[in-house]
């Protein structure tokens, strides 16, 4: 493939999600109209019916616009998509939030194709849905005259609200998150295994939209319906039963009619977020290093250092983890050296870059932890301090985080955000306020315990040399060899070791003193049914699980040689209580 | 000293008849065993003199021993406990949200029906169809999978690697990957940690704790427990450190327990830490999905594979590349863990019953329900591994001149051990409680890998008269050998060590001074195997 820019493979791999939703499309369709037409004590006439309707001219058309509304969703999609979840931090934040004027922009775009899909179902549907005016009967002359459908307005207006609430929830649980899933799975597999997730959810707010649509009818249905008669010089038909009434609502074919319709709206959505999450995370295997200069951009050490697309790192963060898990061929590339020169740029390189990462996240906490508690002392001066407003604050936060791992346009009000501790317990509402949402930090710790199999598979000979009562002459020539050769390699490693562990050790100092933080160790509330990726809420808690597990993995693997690496000594006092296993 | 056991080489294609018989070939092709050694009882009678029975304790490690009478069970429902106190009649309202959540929908429908008077007729008529709509849907899906007819505990007790669960007052037993401590879950519930070097017994307890089937100490990490329980998932955080020696969750939530999993399904019999730490996996006999937990983000993803009615066993392999998941019909699977994808492995009689791996996670030991053999699986990244099972050991019950008259041995096999060097393998064997002198007890064999695999008998581990040996496990990083740890049917945890300095390293003979005891003394002396090279 002709390298395309860093965009190139997310692109690409949008398309194929949409392409994919596109072609699931005339499956979901047969199944919301053989849900809509169905009549249990007619079963030939249902599947006759049903046929014919599939194969009619409307249903062909309805194909298409959906097509369209596909097409549309995937675009947002591919241009809403975010690998740091953005975490307001007060009710005021979250207004702000869903006033901006994209935002805005965006649930108009929803509004828009939820009165399109729901236009479609309802003509699918046909019978009293199908029209805006129907032909009625005046009460007084007897004169036949077209009068208002308010089924189908209903049904519009349905999809209006719908798209909306599906544009604001979007908003509150971080619907365009993408998160990366703990194990690797084929896409197809995964598609499968989340299918029941998506249909549950898109079955159970379908429901709630069309509980919250139902009470938003009855008490303001009036408005647009008589808007809509006296633009479009319509009757309203007296005869009939106006719907926002409590007896208009006891009609049960017509909430059925409205929960299935809006279940097709919402899979229809949610199978496009869900292919593409599935296609964007997928694992994407870069060549460690190449051997022509033009390919050199795409090699692992450039993309890890790549600054301006976040899901290209995020993917090379991705492969590092894997191919430090479960490709020895891979790692020895790795570890090898250039030639000529007998340099080791890639894994210096590589770990450089990890490094830096690590590194600039343990600045960020610090300089947290250093506001805060100057914060406190502000605090304790003066009372007033406090009413400082949240919101001020919060924004300064939210960039502050945001900026996790990228440097953004927002940079410049990058510089650490005045908060006072009230600020920070009223933002419980998204606990946040730290730098931990960055998934790539938790990414780039997954990789750097992998990183030690390497450092198994390099040491064991290294462990050998050193214990030379082992060795009788017996032992053989080959091991020498091993050991020389791979000799080499080690000392690759070695000299980074002493700072990858005062790196990691550094880190896990600060990430304890951030847990103890009021109200950073308090768990969030587990969210029931969402299609929102809630994993965000607990990346913390995963990163220091991830992080110690990074350092039980070193000090296990070189065991007490630890005690021969340059490092200070409360470092050195702090291993030692991970080799006894007392932390 | 007993002679040093012969072992009985036979050529490969008995080993495959016996391999064609058990399980359905995967690829209808027939693959050349590679030189396999099978080894029957029957035809080792020359070990019998290593019938040893060891009751020793080495080094300092703790050996409880919990009888039933001084723990009391609380595993019934809180509902069954009502009939004791006084009838209170509660509201309707009431009744039905407690039936509501004690038995869910089920127990809903049962008390309304069981209220007819106070409800209206059709909804109490309704109510009993529903019921009985479903009971008629669980009596055909149990028909499918009969497991699925136990009740919780009893489905806890058939698919417990503690045999004889309910009856036992050890629940479920856990070695630390990397330190001296233990923790043993017990009949009331609680579960008990012990350290070498120390006295003090951190005890957990909490309110979902019941009917404990599994624990396993998570790797590469000082602390943390998870725990299968009937109705969730807990995940202990045991403060090495601390001094405080009982741990309720109501007291210090945030501090010992991180958070328990709650799932839909009960109960779980099966958990598995991925050998790095990152990953736990838990199974459910009444799930056929398997749910890999990344616990510190509390996210699960569910592993579904249609067919087999649940799984009731895992088992990771030391690597960390392969992952075992048994059915309880006649089918297992071997789950890749790198993209997550498996092999079915369907076998003609039982169920899986037990399995381990070797240290290298190239060769899986099973054992079938109702079956007296050892099946072995290889796996390898270059050839893809075996394409049958083959039977590599026969453990058909012999009689052998024990201390005290004749003695039977064989039978069934429970449960499969491997020490992590990959040296001595264990295997429990089911007596029959029927007729005299045939105990359950643990065969110990000498393995090798390589260059071919080899089971070399070893000797028999019996406990006191009238103990029956119901877990075993080898102990994870014992220093001079190989340390395993059985508890019995009378309450006991004891430690058997095996001296032996290991092959690999020396390849030549031990050093030690071999030495066998081959009468039943109970006084601390130490067995001592021969290094067979």
């Amino acid at each position: 493939m002709q390298y395309l820019g860093d965009k190139g493979v997310v692109i690409w791999r949008a398309v194929a999600s949409i392409a994919w939703s596109v072609l699931l499309l005339p499956v979901t369709a047969t199944v919301f109209v053989l849900l809509s037409r169905f009549s249990p004590f007619h079963p030939i006439q249902w599947i006759s019916d049903c046929t014919s309707l599939l194969a009619a001219s409307s249903t062909i058309f309805s194909l298409v616009v959906l097509c369209g509304v596909v097409l549309i969703t995937g675009f947002f999609n591919l241009e809403f998509y975010t690998l740091v979840p953005s975490i307001p931090c007060s009710r005021m934040a979250l207004l702000g939030t869903v006033l901006h004027p994209r935002q805005c922009v965006h649930s108009l775009v929803y509004c828009t194709m939820g009165m399109l899909v729901m236009w479609c179902a309802s003509v699918t549907i046909g019978g009293r849905y199908s029209t805006l005016g129907t032909p009625c009967r005046q009460s007084q002359s007897g004169e036949v005259v077209t009068c208002l459908n308010e089924y189908h307005l209903f049904i519009l207006l349905a999809g209006a609200f719908m798209g909306y609430s599906h544009s604001f929830l979007g908003v509150v649980q971080n619907m365009y998150y993408v998160s990366f899933q703990p194990i690797q799975q084929y896409k197809y597999p995964r598609f499968k295994g989340c299918l029941p997730m998506v249909v549950k959810c898109s079955v159970i707010q379908a429901l709630y939209s069309a509980r919250n649509f139902a009470a938003f009818y009855f008490f303001f249905g009036y408005a647009p319906k008589t808007w809509i008669s006296s633009t479009l010089n319509l009757q309203i038909d007296s005869s009939l039963q106006p719907l926002d009434s409590l007896t208009g609502f006891l009609d049960f074919s017509l909430l059925y009619h409205l929960s299935i319709s809006g279940t097709f709206l919402y899979l229809t959505w949610y199978l496009t977020v869900l292919l593409f999450r599935i296609y964007v995370t997928e694992a994407y295997s870069f060549p460690v290093q190449s051997t022509f200069t033009e390919d050199a951009e795409q090699c692992l050490p450039k993309v890890l250092a790549e600054k301006n697309t976040l899901v290209m790192k995020f993917l090379a963060l991705q492969d590092l983890a894997l191919l430090s898990q479960h490709s020895l061929s891979r790692r020895l590339e790795v570890f090898s050296l250039s030639q000529p020169g007998g340099h080791a740029h890639n894994w210096n390189a590589i770990s450089r870059e990890c490094l830096s990462l690590l590194s600039e996240l343990t600045q960020r906490l610090v300089a947290h932890q250093d506001a805060i508690a100057s914060n406190g002392r502000v605090k304790s001066q003066s009372a007033s301090s406090d009413t400082r407003s949240a919101s001020s604050s919060c924004s300064g936060k939210e960039s502050y985080l945001v900026s996790g791992t990228e440097d953004i346009a927002e940079t410049p009000r990058l510089s650490v955000p005045l908060r006072t501790p009230g600020s920070v317990f009223k933002s419980s509402v998204g606990d946040v306020d730290s730098p931990f949402s960055s998934p790539a930090i938790r990414r780039l710790v997954g990789q750097q315990d992998p990183q030690s199999p390497c450092f198994g598979t390099v040491q064991s000979p290294h462990i050998m040399r050193r214990g030379p009562k082992l060795w009788s002459a017996s032992t053989g020539l080959s091991h020498l060899v091993a050991a020389s050769f791979s000799e080499d390699q080690f000392g690759v490693v070695q000299t980074t070791l002493p700072n990858i562990l005062s790196c990691l050790v550094v880190l896990l100092e600060a990430v304890d003193r951030h847990f103890k933080l009021p109200h950073a160790s308090s768990k969030p509330v587990r969210t029931i049914c969402s299609m929102g990726d809630s994993t965000y809420k607990t990346l913390r808690f995963a990163l220091r699980a991830a992080l110690k597990t990074a350092i039980y993995k070193i000090t296990t693997t070189f065991g007490e040689h630890l005690n021969a690496v340059n490092i200070s000594t409360e470092h050195r006092k702090r291993l030692q209580q991970f080799l006894e296993f007392k932390d | 000293m007993f002679p040093s056991p012969v072992p009985i080489y036979t050529d490969g294609s008995d080993a495959e008849d016996h391999v064609s018989s058990a399980f359905v070939i995967r690829h209808r092709k027939k693959r050349n065993i590679h030189h396999q050694t099978q080894l029957s009882l029957a035809a080792n009678a020359i070990i019998l003199a290593g019938v040893v029975c060891v009751w020793l304790q080495p080094c300092d490690l703790p050996s409880p021993q919990f009888t039933r009478d001084t723990l009391k069970g609380h595993s019934r429902p809180e509902s069954s406990s009502r009939s004791a106190f006084l009838d209170q009649r509660d509201t309707l309202w009431m009744r039905s949200a407690g039936a509501w959540r004690d038995a869910g929908l089920h127990g809903l429908l049962d008390e309304i029906t069981n209220s007819a008077e106070e409800v209206p007729r059709f909804l109490a008529v309704g109510s009993a169809c529903v019921l009985a709509l479903l009971r008629w849907a669980s009596s055909f899906h149990g028909s499918l999978f009969p497991h699925l007819t136990l009740s919780s505990d009893e489905m806890v007790a058939e698919f417990s690697q503690m045999l004889d669960w309910s009856d036992s007052a050890l629940r479920s037993f856990a070695w630390h990957p990397h330190t001296d401590k233990f923790a043993v879950a017990l009949l009331d519930d609680s579960i008990r940690i012990y350290k070498s070097n120390s006295s003090a017994t951190p005890t957990l307890k909490h309110r979902c704790q019941r009917s404990v089937c599994a624990l396993q100490w998570k790797p590469l990490c000082g602390s943390a427990l998870a725990v299968a329980c009937q109705s969730c998932l807990l995940i202990w955080h045991v403060d090495p450190t601390s001094l405080s020696t009982r741990y309720c969750s109501n007291t210090s939530v945030s501090l010992s327990l991180s958070l328990s999993l709650s799932l839909s399904v009960s109960p779980i019999t099966s958990i598995a830490w991925s050998p790095t730490g990152s990953l736990l996996v838990s199974a459910s006999p009444v799930d056929t999905a398997m749910m890999v937990w990344d616990v510190a983000a509390e996210s699960a993803v569910p592993l579904q594979r249609v067919g087999g009615g649940g799984v009731t066993y895992l088992s990771w392999s030391p690597d960390g590349s392969r992952l075992l998941a048994a059915t309880p019909s006649a089918l297992f699977r071997v789950w890749e863990t790198r993209m997550w994808t498996c092999e079915r492995w369907p076998c003609l009689k039982g169920s899986c019953q037990s399995a381990c791996w070797s240290p290298d996670g190239g060769c899986l030991l099973l054992s079938m329900q109702g079956e007296r053999v050892i099946y072995a699986l290889t796996f390898s990244d270059l050839t893809g591994g075996s394409k049958a099972a083959s039977v590599v050991a026969d453990l058909s019950e012999t009689s052998f001149p024990g201390p005290d008259g004749d003695l039977t041995v064989g039978g069934e096999v429970c449960s499969l051990s491997w020490d992590p060097r990959g040296e001595r393998l264990a295997v429990l064997l089911k007596g029959d409680s029927q007729a005299v002198n045939h105990p359950s007890v643990i065969a110990v064999f000498k393995t090798r890998s390589s260059p071919v695999f080899e089971l070399l008998p070893c000797g028999f581990v019996m406990g006191e008269a009238g103990a029956e040996p119901r877990f075993m496990q080898f102990h994870p990083h014992f220093q001079h050998g190989a340390l395993l740890t059985v508890c019995w049917s009378d309450g006991r945890i004891s430690h058997v060590p095996f001296y032996f300095s290991s092959a690999g390293l020396l390849g030549g003979d031990s050093p030690q001074q071999a030495l066998a005891s081959n009468t039943a003394d109970h006084s601390s002396n130490k067995l001592y195997t021969e290094q067979i090279s």
